[in-house]
């Protein structure tokens, strides 16, 4: 999805793993997926660069549909669709 | 003729058996260094496994022990010698040393530090989480005892058994993964 699309999201849960190393984000993210309903969209925000690569592999790995990232200035904003 | 047709259909069924059970989404991990960069990092592997749903058994041998002491527990009922480990060996995690760049605690002190800064956990919060994900640590009894370990001065770990090399083993030969550290 494109940067324009993704803003528009509405997601049912924030994640925010910011400040945290690796595993933090990818341990919060299955933490938080439990949460939600399948086909709700959850967000990530983290300040890790490794996440970028880390959570689509990630999704993939657990069907959920890895949607895109938004750049802000010191963080990213992962989008996900639970399968 | 005829035993040796049955020895070869005993056979074939066996594999046919292996192959039907295959290998599971699991990790395997022998965790036999007991240095705090190495327990760490087999730590973050195995929590990043449990992360993708894998089932996860890390098998504590040898030094890696020593970071499942409890500082606040002894054991009882030690010999001489035993006792002498004991004192020797690190008395829990905050008590590991680094692999590389020690420099007599030095090192360790300030890869603490940086750690902090960077928001990495330490080992006994990872080993906090592993226990919450469902990681299950199987320790070496043989281990335990060369060290002169006792089963009551290990931490409060929810998921810890006392085991041989014939469970390693086991869950090794059905895990995707296996891995040494």
């Amino acid at each position: 999805m494109s940067t324009e699309e993704l803003k528009k999201i509405k997601s049912n849960t924030i994640v925010d793993a910011r400040g945290t190393a690796c595993p933090g984000p990818l341990l919060a993210a299955k933490k938080a997926i439990g949460e939600i309903e399948s086909g709700e969209i959850m967000e990530i925000y983290s300040s890790d660069e490794g996440t970028k690569n880390d959570i689509p592999k990630w999704c993939n790995k657990m069907t959920h549909e890895f949607l895109g990232i938004i750049e802000e200035d010191s963080y990213s904003r992962l989008f996900l669709k639970k399968a | 003729m005829g035993t040796e047709l049955e020895t070869q259909i005993a056979d074939l069924k066996k594999q046919v058996n292996q192959l039907k059970e295959g290998t599971k989404d699991q990790l395997s991990m022998v965790v036999f260094s007991g240095d705090m960069d190495k327990i760490l990092a087999a730590l973050i592997i195995a929590t990043g496994a449990a992360a993708f749903d894998m089932k996860v058994k890390l098998f504590f041998t040898f030094w890696a022990i020593s970071a499942l002491r409890d500082p606040a527990k002894n054991g009882k009922g030690k010999n001489f010698i035993e006792k002498m480990f004991g004192m020797m060996l690190p008395k829990g995690s905050p008590k590991l040393k680094l692999s590389n760049m020690n420099m007599g605690g030095m090192g360790t002190a300030m890869m603490k530090g940086i750690m902090k800064k960077h928001k990495v956990a330490s080992i006994e919060e990872m080993l906090k989480t592993a226990g919450e994900i469902g990681i299950e640590i199987n320790i070496c009894e043989m281990s335990m005892n060369l060290m002169g370990f006792k089963k009551e001065e290990m931490i409060d770990y929810p998921h810890m058994t006392i085991c041989g090399v014939a469970t390693f083993l086991t869950d090794a030969a059905e895990s995707k993964i296996q891995l040494f550290i």
